[in-house]
């Protein structure tokens, strides 16, 4: 009965561009289904084509390497979207996380370095992730009891906390300072490969052979930057949650509604804050990576807008922001086009501004595309 | 089919739990001026308004969006992309001959026509393509914010013509010590004189726009459209109001709003940069929830948003006063924007 | 005479299935005529067709004799066929008179060329059509979210009224309702009745059926099954032509 009250939506809906001829067809729905792909596909060829710089082993392992804290981001807020609800405070609690890794690894270090009894520089790392991890838990919980006890809506919730997280983080940065002094060590940890090949000599894991310096780097092979290990671990263990296990099954039943998942008993609830706190600490876990990769605690700057760009690779990734639907594959290649379209534009020499526009038009090409079959999804 | 009336006026503390904002507005102000001597002065109000322009012009930019249920993402980005607009529309105007106040004013007027556009294209895409407003005006931050980026290449402008900070820092009118007013300008006085300066120019500019606005969504038809939207658009739909283009406004104003933020910001700053209201989109939304709006739609007002922009306008002044860094701002609009949600849902009828 | 509003031969198809299947009926001025039948029967689907929800595959709609088109809810309206959907359509967020004037507000001119909207003239109207129809809502500035079920219904009802509707129709408007405001509201149709409206009302409670509605039509999966006059009828007998023969059958077996 309920349904017959929609008429007009209907009406409404019938607005929308329709699916006709070509979208029919097998190959039609599978392009539509994966435009996102056959896009990044396309973005390849064309970069590869319009540069010598850019179809690469480096660079492509540079790119992977480089969008690794915005596949965190991303894979965060794709939990949060599939409920139904957004997360706009991840971006502050990436640099939150950030800015307390470094400060707590600079605090320890400083106090230890040089003196008798020093703490081990292995120590002041796992202190400083620790510290960082432990606390990028709170705005999480803080969200999730938020939005479920007291019925803040995600957006308003998130939101505070955004600033709320800012504000510490400035606070910690002694206002936009980015935070130096941590041990050096977690640069190379960050930024190493898993496999350094000298054609003329030598193979070697995780570290650089001794002989050769940053200068002549260049000369040797390196394959598999550690940070992919850290997005694949991200990927298959999400990948798995999310499709394989009843608490994935949950994320969904949620996301598409509400009302149902708490008739079936689902706890929501609890659901709900696990999902927010989850999102919190990924996104914790991306910051620490930007420290690891930098070597600095980066504070957010205003405008850069990392949630938002989480949304973006979600959304150009297949999911809906009304929940229910979305998929961590979808979302890597979501990261991916986004990523390879910085990275191309870098590279054929056009403004990295561009960027900024092409983000904007995928985005909306992605929902009206999801718009037009929403069958297929 | 009696049923208990809505308009029961209640006991004091549901009283003042419905009118918090004033409260906490007094609240706000007593505590600054017991911490600082100084707060408590007509120049610091006058200073909190010239400070807040551009979070009042960008409130009512998202309480127009808000109204209908949307939201607008871009306020911020089209802010800067109109920084990035009109000064360089001024610099241009000055470089072909035109006088100073020429410039300023074909510049200002240029750009206000420009502003219009990210809001037709984003009331295009949400009311006819249907493309969630979320979506629709983050790709429209992007667009504005790479565009301005491309106009400025990474550097503000600079070489505005001087009138324009003339204007944007000065005041409508000055009293000097022997009673003397003269309007706009600042009278010739001895040293160690003071004028009192009333009323600074910007603050006029903005609150002209915002009564103007405040009529049309108050008292005109196309308002109450507007919370007829978002109160439950099926109904709109089937009442005959034409929703597509009533929505199409609605984001036009919104970037209107934005625009003219972005024209303050340049008359006071004397430059035009990509992220000049970057970091104004927490305040913008903030104030309209503070304000007692939903973001569900159908409700807020432009007087209690003004309200809710004041608490983060004295906010910010008064933090600024007493010494204390940004960040205190940041947590504190964190932690009033939640807690104003909270608070109306312990007393709610706080409606329109 | 021609009927005030007569559909002759109506069908609907959706793909394969075929929701209304030929089905003709009129209302004349005053009469109150309930649509009846099982939960998919065409009921919704009918009333959809004449108030522009929905067009007809097959079919014409006469109104005083004449063919008219109704191609839009907004044509439907025009020609003074109001409908009452089950959800109201009510701005819950707005008050009563905003809503009984929703979209389209009276107005008047300030300092020569401003149209402002004229509160006061649609609280008064409102106040009329609402006292005009016996109904009772405490304070008119309270927000349709802070009434009842009943008053919400009455509200609707005044809007379509105030228009000068001549045919109303209502899908199942006691459906959500509790006894007594089940009770209001059927008084409300029949003061209706008097005043010369045309009602159409769907409605499954067999109750407000019989003592509202002046003739009965039943539908059955898309057909019309039969249609009689109350005071010629029994609630078995209607009951039996909603279940139909088949069913009947089936049972037995
Ligand atoms: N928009 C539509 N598209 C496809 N099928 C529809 C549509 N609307 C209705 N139907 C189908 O047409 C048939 C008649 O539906 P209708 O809503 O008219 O029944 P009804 O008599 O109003 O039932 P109820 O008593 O449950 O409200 C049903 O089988 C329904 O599934
Ligand atoms: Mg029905």
């Amino acid at each position: 009965m309920a349904a017959e009250s929609t008429s007009n939506g209907e009406r409404l809906k019938q607005g929308a561009p329709g699916g006709g001829g070509f979208f029919q067809t097998a190959i039609g729905r599978f392009s539509a289904r994966n435009w996102a792909l056959i896009f990044l596909f396309i973005m390849i060829v064309i970069f590869s084509l319009g540069s010598s710089g850019f179809f690469d082993i480096v660079n492509f392992q540079n790119i992977i390497h480089l969008s690794t804290g915005a596949f965190l981001l991303a894979a965060a807020e794709l939990l949060v979207v599939i409920t139904g609800g957004i997360d706009l405070s991840i971006g502050y609690v990436y640099g939150l996380s950030s800015v307390l890794g470094a400060k707590v690894m600079q605090i320890l270090y400083a106090g230890g370095a040089g003196g008798a009894g020093s703490m081990p520089v292995w120590q002041v790392i796992a202190l400083g992730c620790l510290a960082a991890l432990s606390v990028s838990i709170l705005p999480g919980l803080a969200n999730g009891v938020l939005v479920t006890r007291f019925r803040v809506p995600p957006f308003i919730a998130t939101m505070g906390m955004w600033g709320i997280c800012n504000g510490i983080t400035l606070f910690l940065a002694d206002g936009f300072m980015p935070v130096m002094g941590a041990p050096s060590e977690i640069n190379a940890i960050g930024n190493s490969y898993f496999l350094y090949i000298d054609p003329s000599k030598s193979i070697s894991f995780f570290a650089k052979p001794s002989y050769i310096t940053q200068a002549n780097i260049r000369s040797v092979l390196r394959l598999v930057p550690n940070s992919l290990f850290l997005s694949l671990a991200v990927l298959l263990v999400l990948g798995f949650v999310l499709g394989r296990t009843r608490f994935g099954k949950h994320t969904y039943a949620i996301g598409g509604s509400m009302d149902a998942a708490i008739r079936s008993g689902i706890n929501v609830n609890r659901h709900l804050v696990m999902i927010y706190v989850i999102a919190s600490f990924v996104s914790g876990v991306a910051g620490l990576f930007n420290l690891f990769q930098t070597g600095i605690g980066n504070y957010t700057p205003s405008g850069a807008n990392y949630e938002l760009m989480a949304v973006a690779a979600v959304v150009i990734g297949g999911a809906s922001l009304t929940g229910g639907k979305g998929r961590i594959l979808g979302t890597a290649v979501g990261v991916l086009v986004l990523a390879v379209l910085e990275n191309g534009l870098q590279i054929i020499g056009v403004s990295a501004f561009y960027r900024y526009i092409g983000v904007g038009v995928l985005l909306t090409i992605a929902v009206i595309i999801d718009r037009a079959f929403p069958d297929l999804f | 089919m009696q049923t208990e009336t809505a308009e029961k006026q209640g006991t004091l503390p549901e009283l003042l739990g419905r009118n918090w904002i004033a409260l906490f507005i007094v609240l706000l102000v007593v505590f600054f001026s017991v911490v600082a001597r100084s707060f408590f002065s007509f120049d610091t109000a006058q200073l909190i308004f010239f400070n807040g322009t551009e979070v009042f012009l960008l409130a009512i930019a998202e309480l127009f969006v808000i109204i209908t249920g949307g939201i607008d993402l871009s306020v911020g980005f089209v802010m800067g992309f109109a920084t990035v607009v009109s000064s360089k529309l001024m610099v241009a105007c000055v470089a072909l001959g035109f006088s100073p106040f020429w410039s300023i004013l074909a510049a200002s007027v240029v750009t206000l026509l420009i502003g219009l556009v990210p809001g037709l294209v984003n009331g295009w895409l949400v009311a006819c393509l249907r493309v969630p407003a979320f979506i629709a005006t983050f790709s429209m931050l992007g667009v504005t914010h790479g565009i301005s980026e491309l106009l400025t290449q990474g550097i503000p402008t600079k070489n505005l013509p001087a009138l324009a900070g003339d204007i944007g820092n000065g005041s409508f009118f000055y009293v000097a010590p022997g009673g003397a007013i003269s309007f706009f300008s600042r009278p010739q006085v001895a040293r160690g004189q003071t004028v009192l300066a009333i009323i600074p120019n910007m603050v006029i500019f903005a609150f002209l726009f915002i009564f103007l606005f405040a009529f049309i969504l108050g008292k005109m038809k196309f308002g109450r459209h507007l919370y007829a939207i978002g109160g439950n658009i099926d109904a709109a739909i089937r009442s005959g109001i034409n929703v597509k283009r009533d929505l199409i406004k609605a984001y036009v104003i919104s970037s209107l709003f934005a625009s003219l933020a972005g024209l303050s910001y340049v008359m006071k700053y004397i430059t035009g940069k990509p992220d000049a209201g970057a970091n104004m989109l927490l305040e913008a939304i903030a104030a309209v929830v503070i304000g007692g709006a939903s973001m569900a739609g159908g409700s807020g007002t432009v007087g209690r948003t003004i309200l809710g922009a004041l608490v983060i306008a004295i906010l910010e002044t008064g933090l600024r006063i007493i010494g204390m860094q940004t960040f205190m701002t940041y947590i504190l609009v964190g932690v009033i924007l939640i807690l104003a949600v909270i608070i109306d849902q312990v007393f709610p009828n706080r409606n329109r | 005479m021609a009927h005030l509003l007569e559909a002759k031969n109506i069908t609907k198809r959706f793909g394969g299935l075929t929701a209304v299947d030929n089905v003709s009926f009129h209302v004349d001025e005053g009469e109150v005529v309930a649509l009846v039948g099982d939960n998919g029967a065409g009921k919704s689907t009918l009333i959809k067709i004449i108030s522009g929800v929905h067009k007809p595959d097959e079919g014409e709609i006469f109104l005083n004799g004449q063919e008219i088109h109704i191609d839009s809810p907004i044509d439907a309206i025009s020609h003074g066929i109001e409908t009452i959907y089950q959800d109201l359509a009510l701005a819950e967020n707005m008050d009563v008179p905003s809503n009984i004037f929703l979209g389209r507000e009276r107005t008047k001119k300030i300092l020569g060329f401003v149209n402002v909207v004229d509160y006061e003239h649609m609280s008064s109207e409102s106040r009329k059509v609402l006292d005009r129809l016996d109904i009772r809502i405490p304070s008119l500035k309270s927000n349709i979210r802070n009434l009842s079920g009943g008053q919400r219904q009455a509200v609707a009802i005044s809007r379509s009224i105030y228009w000068n509707a001549k045919v109303l129709i209502m899908d199942e408007p006691t459906a959500a309702l509790g006894i007594s405001e089940q009770k209001k509201v059927l008084e409300l149709v029949s003061s209706l009745r008097k005043q010369g409206i045309a009602i159409i009302i769907i409605s499954h409670q067999m109750y407000d059926v019989f003592s509202v509605a002046d003739r009965i039509i039943v539908m059955r999966r898309g057909i019309k099954a039969g249609e009689r006059l109350v005071k010629d009828t029994s609630t078995e007998e209607i009951v039996s032509l909603i279940v139909g023969a088949e069913s009947v059958e089936k049972r037995s077996q």
